[in-house]
């Protein structure tokens, strides 16, 4: 594989770059593989590469209906954080920042990994001690976290709405400093580009149409090219799980929504933070474009659709308008959608299921992007062992059975209980 | 925007209205033995399925009534509303 450095690229640029070598390859599919990974999102990527570089498992092949990055990798607004009160999501999402940290070194490809912070404003002095709680347990589990009060977060954040008389006046924030963004596109073509040196078969426009189960077993799939064959097969396939489900006669706890996102004509650097509303569902940051990026709410209705409606957008950027007053002069520049797997307790799936050699990961709800590495961690784990790591051990499918949840904020399908 | 016609009212703007999920899941009989499974599978299990679903929608700005809609997950077509004692 070419190396990228700063070397490669006056080279390439003297010779007109015409000699780059491409990214990825295009291979037909081979009858058999050791495992199959379905989706080639941020998440399937990534599992395949660490199948390949943890467990030197590289026969291994990619399925994609679409192409890479056209899905919710390429939909999210770049958000990277572990800013959570329970130890499972605590400690997952924490491997995740560590992977994040030396991600553009490890993949030979610049992510952009920007942490700028991450800040969740508070509008009561209930909510300030709900933050202090969840600061604590963070920083018990090695996260850095700090309480910020109104002055703090107004020296910070100078543009948000300080003046007396309205509705949710801001009483300060959680920060988690080392959270940011990165950029999404690149942690998809890196892991890409990185899974396919190693041997892994990236097969795109392949739609999965049907699986292979003898005696409880998995044998292989079928697809719009062809039947494959392979004794391990991982779902990672996020709003389609419920499609894939069905074929294999599951009934999961996912309902497919809808979730949009937006951003606004490019303006000078403004926002150097990621900045939460606290009495709503609204978040923003800048890009390095200079468009503000902002997204909220799902549609609130089963949806396979990608693409929204206005009554959300008008109300997610209300809510805009309210935190940052200078929005409201600014036009849109694109509004987008994408379907996410909403879990009923809002926390992710990373588990085996009843059939032997077939894995689950999916229920990311709005949050998938940020745990692109530690979900495809965890799962290349699950699957070279077939066993569940500990960090995704509350992930399980059966704990909607048991009834340990994972009630980080208990949102999961039904947005209106907040 | 959707369009949704109230069985009671007759079509109003999305903005009306709160979504109330699959109608096809039906709640386990009252004083019936049950099983955790039939629990479980009533409480968080949805088939969640692409095309025509049928589902809970309550007039939360209007009548308050709640009633069902047949509507495509991925078009977002409505084919139909019913009053919650009727069936297509």
């Amino acid at each position: 594989m070419q190396k990228y450095s700063v070397f490669s690229l006056i080279k390439n640029a003297f010779k007109g770059h015409k000699d780059w070598e491409v990214a990825w390859k295009d291979p037909t599919p081979k009858t058999e593989y050791d495992v199959i990974i379905i989706g080639g999102g941020g998440h399937g990527l990534a599992t395949a590469y660490y199948l390949a570089k943890e467990h030197n498992i590289t026969n291994v092949a990619i399925v994609e209906k679409g192409w890479i990055g056209g899905g919710n990798v390429g939909r999210n607004t770049t958000i990277l954080r572990s800013n959570y009160m329970h130890d499972q999501n605590g400690l997952f999402y924490e491997l995740g920042m560590d992977l994040w940290r030396n991600m553009s070194q490890e993949l030979n490809f610049n992510v952009m990994y920007s942490p700028r912070g991450i800040i969740n404003l508070a509008h009561s002095d209930a909510q300030m001690n709900v933050y202090s709680r969840r600061g604590n347990s963070m920083r018990l589990n090695g996260i850095d976290a700090v309480l910020l009060g109104r002055e703090e977060v107004k020296k910070i954040v100078p543009m948000l709405d300080f003046s007396e008389n309205v509705r949710f006046p801001i009483f300060g924030g959680l920060m988690q400093p080392s959270g940011g963004t990165a950029r999404h596109d690149a942690v998809a073509w890196g892991y890409a580009r990185q899974a396919d040196s190693m041997g892994v078969d990236i097969i795109q426009h392949c739609e999965v149409t049907g699986f292979d189960v003898i005696n409880g077993k998995i044998k292989g799939i079928k697809t719009s090219r062809g039947n494959i064959k392979a004794k391990k097969i991982g779902l990672c396939v996020a709003g389609s799980t419920s499609i894939l489900a069905e074929m294999l006669n599951m009934t999961l706890p996912i309902e497919t929504h809808l979730l949009q996102a937006c951003v606004s004509e490019p303006i000078k650097p403004i926002l150097d933070h990621v900045v939460t509303f606290g009495a709503g569902h609204f978040y923003c940051s800048q890009s390095d474009k200079g468009e503000m990026v902002m997204g909220g709410d799902l549609d609130g209705y089963n949806s396979y659709a990608q693409r929204g409606n206005l009554p959300t957008l008008q109300h997610v950027l209300t809510e805009g308008i309210a935190m940052f007053p200078f929005l409201s002069k600014l036009k849109m520049l694109r509004t987008w959608g994408g379907i996410m797997d909403m879990s009923m307790d809002g926390s992710p799936i990373i588990d085996k299921t009843h059939i032997e050699g077939l894995y689950l990961n999916c229920g990311w709800c709005y949050g998938g992007f940020k745990a692109t590495p530690a979900s495809g961690w965890t799962f290349a784990h699950t699957i070279a062992q077939d066993k569940v790591h500990k960090l995704n051990a509350g992930y399980s499918l059966n704990r909607f059975h048991t009834g340990h949840l994972i009630d980080e904020k208990g949102l999961g399908t039904k947005t209106w209980i907040s | 925007m959707l369009h949704i016609k109230c069985p009671y009212c007759g079509m109003r703007s999305q903005n009306e209205f709160a979504y109330g999920g699959d109608a096809s899941v039906t709640r386990p009989e009252l004083n019936k033995e049950i099983l955790d499974s039939e629990w479980d599978s009533f409480v968080y299990l949805r088939k969640s399925l692409k095309g025509k679903h049928l589902e809970l929608w309550h007039h939360i700005s209007g009548c308050r009534q709640w009633f069902k809609v047949q509507r495509d997950t991925s078009t977002h077509e409505i084919f139909k509303t019913l009053k919650p004692g009727e069936s297509i």
